[in-house]
Parts: C-alpha cells; sequence; structure tokens
C-alpha cells in the first residue's frame, strides 16, 4: 500500500497544471470562481483549447483520439482543471454519446460523429428524460416509426440541459410499443437544426436558463442514425449510465468551492475578527474538509481497482450522493457566509464586465442563486433516492 | 392553557386567508414582483380598510387595539400566499419601534397614517460589517444645535427605497461595538443627504443600500432616549422574529401540503409516488417539523411581552433556531420530493423554498441564535 502519488503521476500533474495555467482563458476563469453566467462559446472555446492540444477526451480509446492516461491520471487532469476554475466539461459528447459511439456504433457512425467531439466542432444533449418519465426512465413514450429508411419520431423529451446549443441529441425512443419497457426502446442520435425539432427553454429557480424541453414532431431521423439494434437501446443507455466513473463525485470543483469559501470566510467582518475566525463556522469546514478527503480517497480507491481491472462495484452512486450532498453543503456555506448580503438579487451582476459597484461584497452576487441552483445536484443523473434504491438492490441484495 | 383564537382573531383569519386565496395566486404575485414599487398599491389599501395594518395598534392611535397574535395571523397568512406588501418591513417593525420607543406626539404623528396605508416606514439597522450583531453600529450621530447629524451607511434595508420614513440606528457615543451609546433617529427619506439603492431579492421582495452623508435631524426625530436605543432594537427584533416566524410556518404548512399533494398525483413506476416508504418517511418528518416550527412559533409570540426576560429570550431564540433548521430541511426536502419540477420557476415551491430560506437569515440565522442561546 502507499498514499502517495508516483512520481510519474506527480510529474504529469506538474505538466497538467502548467497547460491549464498557460491556457486558461482569464475571462472564463474569472467567470468560473466568481460563479458568473457561463454560455455557449465559454465551453466551446475551452473544449478546442484542450481539443488543440488532444486531451479533451483522454478516457477514450488511443485509435479514436484518446491518450491513453491511467484513470488516476485522467483524475489528476480533472482535479487540476477545477483547481483552476475551468470550466466543468460538457459531457453529453465526450463522456456519454462519444463512448457508446466507439463502443456499439456502426463504422459510418465512428467516422463521422467522433472526430467531430473529439475536435469540440458538435454541441451534443442527452434526450432521456420525458415529462411522464423521470426516474421510471424506461416508461418513456417517446415515438419512432420506422418508414422505409426513415424513423419518424414524435413525443417530448424534457430537463434537456443545453439543448439550446445542441447540434445533436442522443434519443431514447420507443420503437416497439407491444414489448416491455426496457425491451422496445432505440437509441437515436437526431439531429437538432432541422424542422419538428422546438426547444423551449425552462428558467429555473435561479433565473438561470440551462435547461429545455424539446418537443419532436414528425421528425425524420436516417435509420443509420440508429445506434445499434433496434430495440436495444435500453442496454447502451445503462452502459453510458455507468461508463465513466472518474469525476462523478466532483471532488476538484467541491475543493475549489471550498478554498472560495476560506477567502471569503476571511474577508467577511463577524465580531472583533472575521467569519474565518468563528468557532462554529470553523467546525463546518473541518466537516467539509474531513468529508471530502474521505470521500476522494473512496473514488481513488475505485479509480485504482478499476485501473487493475477489477469489476465496479458500488462505487459510483456512493460517489454520486456523497458528492452531490457535499457540493449542495459548500454552497450553503457560501451563502450562510454572506449574511444579509446573500439577500440582494442583482441578475446583471451575474454578467461577466459588469460594471457598477457591488451590493455588499464583491463575492455575494451569484451565491444565493447558486444555493438553490445546486438543488439539481440531487435530482439530475438519477436522483439520490434512486442511487440508494440501486444501491439497495444490486449491492445489497435487498 | 388555551392555544384556541378568539372571535375577532378567528374572524382576521379568515379574512387573511380569503384574501390570500382570491388576490394571490401565482401570477398574480409574479405580476407585483415585476412591478415598479414592487407589490400592490391596490392590496396595501385593501389591508388597510379590513384594518390590518392597525391590527396590533392601540386604538388611540389608529388601531384596533390587538397585538402579538394578530400579527401572527396575518404573518401566517401572508406566508401561505407569500405575500409581498411591505407589512413586516412598514408595520410590524417601524410600527413596533414607534409604538415602543416613540413620544406620544410622535406616535400620534406616524402611527395613524402607518394605519391608514398612507406612509410607510423601514428599518435600517444592519451595516456592511454588522452581521447579525445589532449592537455593532458604525453609522455616527453628532449633536449639532438641537438636533444631530448622521453619517454612515444602513444595508439591506427590508423595502428600504419605497419607505417614507426610516427609522435607523446610529452611535451617539461608544465605540463600534458597545451596546451602550446607540440611538435610534426617524429619518425622512427624502431628507438632504439620504441616498438609496434600492434592488430585489432572491425571494422576491425588495430592500435597499440607505446612504446617508450629513443628514441632519431635528432632536424630536430620536426614538426613546439618547444613547439607550438598544434595549428598543432589541424589542423590534424579538417581535420580527415572533413575526417571520408565523410567516414561516404558513410557508412550511403549505409546503407540506403542496408536496404532499404532488407525492399522491405524480406517478412513476406504476403507482403515485407517495406508495414509496422512502418518501413516505421523508413526508411525516417534514409533517414533524412542521409541528415542531408552529409550537416554537406559538411560543415565541406568547412570550414577547413575558416579564421574565430570560424566559422571553429564550423563546424568541428557540423559535429561530427551530425555524431556521425546519426552513432548511423543510424547503431542500420539498424541491427534492417535486424532481425536476421543483427546480423550476413555474412551480410555486421554488418561490416558498427561496422565501423560507432567506427568512432564516433575517435578525440572525439559526446557528446564531443557537450559539446566543446558552448565554439568555
Ligand atoms: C437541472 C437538471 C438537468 C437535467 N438534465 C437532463 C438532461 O440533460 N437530459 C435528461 O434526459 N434528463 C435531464 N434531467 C432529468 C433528471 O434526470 C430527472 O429530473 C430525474 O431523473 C428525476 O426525474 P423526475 O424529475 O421526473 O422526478 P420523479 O421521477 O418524478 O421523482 C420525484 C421524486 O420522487 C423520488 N422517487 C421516484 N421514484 C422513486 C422510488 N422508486 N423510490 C424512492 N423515491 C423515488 C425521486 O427521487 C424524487 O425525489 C435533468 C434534471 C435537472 C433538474
Ligand atoms: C437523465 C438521467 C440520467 C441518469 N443517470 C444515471 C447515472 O448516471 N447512474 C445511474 O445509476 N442511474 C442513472 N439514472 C437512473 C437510471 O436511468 C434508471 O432510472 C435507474 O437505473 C432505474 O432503472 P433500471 O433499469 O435500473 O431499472 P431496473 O432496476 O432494471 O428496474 C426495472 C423495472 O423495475 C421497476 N422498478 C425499479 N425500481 C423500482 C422501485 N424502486 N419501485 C418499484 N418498481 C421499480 C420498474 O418498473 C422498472 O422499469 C439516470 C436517469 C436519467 C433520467
Amino acid at each position: 500500500m502507499d498514499l502517495r502519488f508516483s512520481g510519474e503521476d506527480q510529474a504529469f500533474q506538474e505538466k497538467a497544471r502548467t497547460f491549464i495555467e498557460r491556457n486558461l482563458p482569464a475571462d472564463i476563469g474569472e467567470k468560473v470562481k466568481g460563479g458568473l453566467r457561463l454560455y455557449k462559446d465559454d465551453y466551446v472555446r475551452w473544449h478546442k483549447i484542450l481539443a488543440k492540444q488532444g486531451w479533451l477526451v483522454p478516457e477514450w480509446p488511443e485509435e479514436h483520439g484518446g491518450t491513453n492516461w491511467t484513470p488516476v491520471q485522467r483524475y489528476i487532469f480533472l482535479e487540476e482543471q477545477a483547481r483552476a476554475y475551468a470550466p466543468r466539461l460538457v459531457a453529453f459528447g465526450i463522456k456519454m454519446v462519444g463512448p457508446v459511439i466507439y463502443t456499439f456504433g456502426s463504422p459510418r457512425q465512428k467516422q463521422h460523429y467522433l472526430p467531430r467531439i473529439v475536435s469540440a466542432e458538435d454541441f451534443w444533449c442527452q434526450g432521456y428524460s420525458e415529462p411522464g418519465s423521470g426516474s421510471d426512465l424506461a416508461s418513456l413514450q417517446t415515438k419512432a416509426v420506422r418508414k422505409g429508411d426513415h424513423y419518424i419520431v414524435n413525443g417530448s423529451k424534457t430537463w434537456t440541459t443545453m439543448a439550446q446549443y445542441a447540434d445533436h441529441m442522443f434519443c431514447l425512443c420507443r420503437t416497439d410499443p407491444n414489448a416491455k419497457f426496457q425491451e422496445g426502446i432505440s437509441f437515436l442520435l437526431i439531429d437538432m437544426k432541422q424542422p419538428g425539432v422546438e426547444v423551449k427553454p425552462i428558467r429555473t429557480m435561479d433565473g438561470s436558463q440551462e435547461i429545455n424541453t424539446v418537443y419532436l414532431t414528425d421528425v425524420k431521423v436516417p435509420v443509420e442514425d440508429r445506434v445499434g439494434e433496434e430495440n436495444k437501446g435500453w442496454t447502451y443507455a445503462k452502459f453510458l449510465l455507468s461508463h465513466e466513473r472518474s469525476g462523478i463525485a466532483r471532488i476538484g470543483a467541491s475543493k475549489a468551492q471550498l478554498d472560495k469559501l476560506r477567502q471569503i470566510a476571511a474577508a467577511e467582518p463577524c465580531g472583533d475578527g472575521y467569519l474565518i475566525d468563528d468557532e462554529d463556522f470553523r467546525r463546518e469546514i473541518a466537516q467539509i474538509e474531513i468529508d471530502l478527503h474521505t470521500l476522494e480517497y473512496t473514488e481513488l480507491r475505485a479509480l485504482t481497482a478499476s485501473a487493475k481491472g477489477e469489476a465496479p462495484g458500488p462505487e459510483a452512486n456512493v460517489l454520486k450522493i456523497r458528492g452531490t450532498e457535499l457540493q449542495q453543503k459548500i454552497s450553503e456555506l457560501l451563502m450562510q457566509a454572506m449574511g444579509y448580503y446573500a439577500m440582494p438579487f442583482v441578475p446583471e451582476a451575474l454578467e461577466h464586465g459588469y460594471n457598477e459597484d457591488p451590493v455588499g461584497p464583491q463575492a455575494a452576487a451569484p451565491l444565493a442563486a447558486q444555493y438553490f441552483n445546486m438543488r439539481k445536484t440531487s435530482i439530475y443523473g438519477g436522483t439520490n433516492e434512486i442511487q440508494r434504491n440501486i444501491i439497495a438492490k444490486m449491492v445489497l441484495g435487498l | 392553557m388555551d392555544f384556541s383564537l378568539n372571535e375577532e382573531q378567528q374572524l382576521l383569519k379568515d379574512s387573511v386567508d380569503r384574501f390570500v386565496r382570491e388576490n394571490y395566486g401565482l401570477a398574480d404575485r409574479r405580476k407585483l414582483v415585476a412591478s415598479p414599487d414592487g407589490f400592490g398599491r391596490d392590496n396595501w389599501r385593501i389591508m388597510a380598510e379590513l384594518g390590518w395594518l392597525g391590527a396590533a395598534l392601540p386604538e388611540a392611535y389608529g388601531g384596533t387595539g390587538g397585538g402579538p397574535v394578530e400579527t401572527m395571523v396575518i404573518m401566517e397568512g401572508f406566508g401561505r400566499g407569500l405575500v409581498v406588501e411591505p407589512y413586516f418591513a412598514s408595520v410590524v417593525l417601524g410600527g413596533s419601534l414607534i409604538l415602543q420607543g416613540g413620544t406620544d406626539a410622535a406616535r400620534r404623528e406616524i402611527l395613524p397614517p402607518l394605519a391608514e396605508g398612507r406612509i410607510q416606514l423601514a428599518f435600517g439597522f444592519a451595516e456592511r460589517q454588522s452581521r447579525y450583531d445589532l449592537f455593532d453600529v458604525d453609522t455616527k450621530a453628532a449633536k449639532s444645535g438641537s438636533g444631530f447629524v448622521l453619517s454612515g451607511h444602513k444595508g439591506v434595508v427590508l423595502h428600504g427605497g419605497g419607505a417614507d420614513k426610516i427609522v435607523v440606528s446610529a452611535r451617539t457615543a461608544g465605540a463600534r461595538r458597545e451596546k451602550a451609546g446607540i440611538t435610534l433617529f426617524v429619518v425622512d427619506a427624502d431628507a438632504a443627504g439620504v441616498s438609496r439603492r434600492a434592488y430585489q431579492t432572491i425571494d422576491g421582495l425588495r430592500a435597499a443600500e440607505v446612504a446617508l452623508e450629513n443628514v441632519e435631524v431635528p432632536a424630536d426625530a430620536v426614538i426613546g432616549s439618547v444613547d439607550g436605543g438598544m434595549p428598543l432594537i432589541e424589542d423590534a427584533a424579538r417581535r420580527g422574529i415572533a413575526a417571520l416566524a408565523a410567516e414561516a410556518v404558513g410557508i412550511m404548512d403549505t409546503m407540506q401540503s403542496l408536496t404532499n399533494d404532488y407525492l399522491k398525483t405524480r406517478q412513476q413506476f406504476g403507482r403515485p409516488l407517495g406508495k414509496f416508504q422512502a418518501l413516505q418517511h421523508r413526508m411525516v418528518d417534514i409533517l414533524i417539523a412542521c409541528e415542531e416550527s408552529r409550537s416554537a412559533a406559538l411560543i415565541a409570540t406568547l412570550r414577547l411581552d413575558d416579564e421574565d426576560a430570560s424566559r422571553r429570550d429564550k423563546a424568541v431564540a428557540a423559535a429561530k433556531v427551530k425555524i431556521g433548521q425546519s426552513a432548511r430541511f423543510i424547503g431542500q426536502s420539498a424541491i427534492q420530493l417535486h424532481g425536476g419540477m421543483g427546480m423550476t420557476d413555474e412551480m410555486q415551491i421554488s418561490h416558498y423554498f427561496k422565501r423560507l430560506t432567506m427568512i432564516d437569515l433575517m435578525f440572525g440565522d439559526h446557528a446564531y441564535h443557537l450559539k446566543r442561546y446558552p448565554a439568555l
């Protein structure tokens, strides 16, 4: 046993850190650190910088553009990005549909779609959930009816993150209405820029606009854009959900937020000193640190096991549950740190380049909104209740 | 012991509940929040006409002679509707300060128009550095002739932007964090040297930063005694906390029933969500937190005028702790149990969640009061 990163990993860390420091555009870093609003262009610029270096899809097989890094190195890379306040990588192409395509896709699909993900040319979104099918995803109703060499797709997808930016959506559709739930579903790649696709924004409680409902009316999808076999889509969907486990707990992002919390607390007056000196607050921070540290090593244990080829255990679900709880707790402490100045809501102050004097401390503007926004993390990607159900059933056999 | 409302109080409750039911749908509220004033002038007039603005004021000053229980009834009803009119800032805080600390002349001048809805008050007590300490006051009031000159900054003054008069705490003696040496002044919002920056708060209300630059006020602007403002400030804070606790109870109760209804109607896996035991237990814990909060709010209200100061202060701090903790648990749970729907601006549940979360911050969050409690 050895707790330290190997010399090789340390050298890798140095290399990654230097690259990120030199190449992350300052305005993007400021937005992420300041909790300001990010737009498509911010994500795409960062993706393209990594793409140019050949580092956008490290976990992919080398033949498709991967880097052959170890899971621990991939972990380090994500960690270093978060530490530098780089924007999170948008998972839909890189971590979700890409691996599905290189694992199950046709030669044409591989040739056409993968390079466009590797180069950050295409923006993807995930069309799984529907108004009537969230946790019970397999009950989905969007229909794809075969007409010659096309499917005609009708239905609606909802909560679709960044659909307003997307060129394509990978979409679960029912192709056999008579089959039992999971069995009649196919995995289709849908061009978003075509008639019959309508994207309607959903405003979330924090005032941001990152999710949408996507209405599909007689949308034509070539049969060659179906991944794998007809009616076997659920298999690919579940593969995707369990595929990439590194980064699921978002440890790096939580560490960066915790750093920010410390900085804010050190500047926030409290009594005769600063909030950082307040015993109760120190205790809260200490608790988070302990939890984060423990979770980090839980993740690293899982990663080193998978590097040795051991079968995945319950970690993915454990990491999702605890990781989101910690993200939420930190966002809560950030809001509480501001006292009354968490209350003012000046939406313009969430845009980069806002020039007016802040109301209260500079850091305050986005914090309450962020707290409200972070409630999503225990809902999306399979709610924390569903994660617990999965552990109870699959791991504990209950 | 008797925890029931008397006949007039019950009538008051019925009329507040009816008003909220008929006038405070989410769409109505949205319009008010987006309007220039941030609330409804018509609503404000109705509230005055129905006697709510004077419900806790003596008849001699234009009220109907009620007290904390009347305030509680109104605030709980307002919580159910997420009412945005400045009742809390103007009447509960402003009204208490004038009633408890004002001279007879000041009461006669200010309270009747307050009850009639003709003037609006606000209370500026917090400052950039004060956090939740009411005695941390850096704004200065220097003697000048027979009056005073005020300079400083009051932060996050609830409904400060639309107020006609703002009661502010300022230091007439002592160091920044001394309890003695603080004096309360009524300042006309349009007096020379007063500038305000008004903004929305995340829960749909309004607040303002109020800057005071050599603002001249006459001697009779003082509320209470010179250097002796602290007990009055604490009294207003206690009344404010009891009122907020009642508002929170109205909100929690509503969130409980909205969530319960959602679990009964929303189906997944071929059955209503409410059939999943994990969610049933969470719902039961929500109910327990609601019941505890209601008790805590009630005790705080009934102890506001208790002659035993320690018993009174403990009841109020306990309510703030309980309400804050329940707010967190109920708010977060209600959103979680609504799934994606809970995240949307379209669903009313998220608006209740935001207001409930901000109530925890007013006059000190649960951690702050838990820390003070043992010494009370
Ligand atoms: C911000 C955000 C972004 C999202 N992005 C995407 C996206 O890009 N693409 C996409 O396809 N989807 C996306 N989703 C959808 C997300 O995956 C679903 O919201 C989630 O799966 C829950 O489904 P639901 O909202 O229908 O809630 P429901 O399934 O109705 O659940 C409501 C509540 O009931 C609980 N519950 C349900 N079943 C059980 C059970 N059996 N036992 C115990 N508790 C249960 C849930 O845990 C939850 O608390 C996003 C959601 C959000 C909030
Ligand atoms: C956008 C999105 C992202 C997601 N991301 C992830 C992820 O990253 N990781 C992850 O693990 N999951 C994720 N999920 C959840 C996942 O897709 C399924 O909802 C979850 O795994 C349950 O489906 P299953 O195939 O395991 O159902 P199974 O366990 O195979 O169940 C089959 C059937 O059993 C029944 N059933 C299952 N559970 C219950 C129950 N509690 N009570 C009653 N009947 C039940 C239903 O009829 C169900 O259709 C995500 C869901 C969405 C919508």
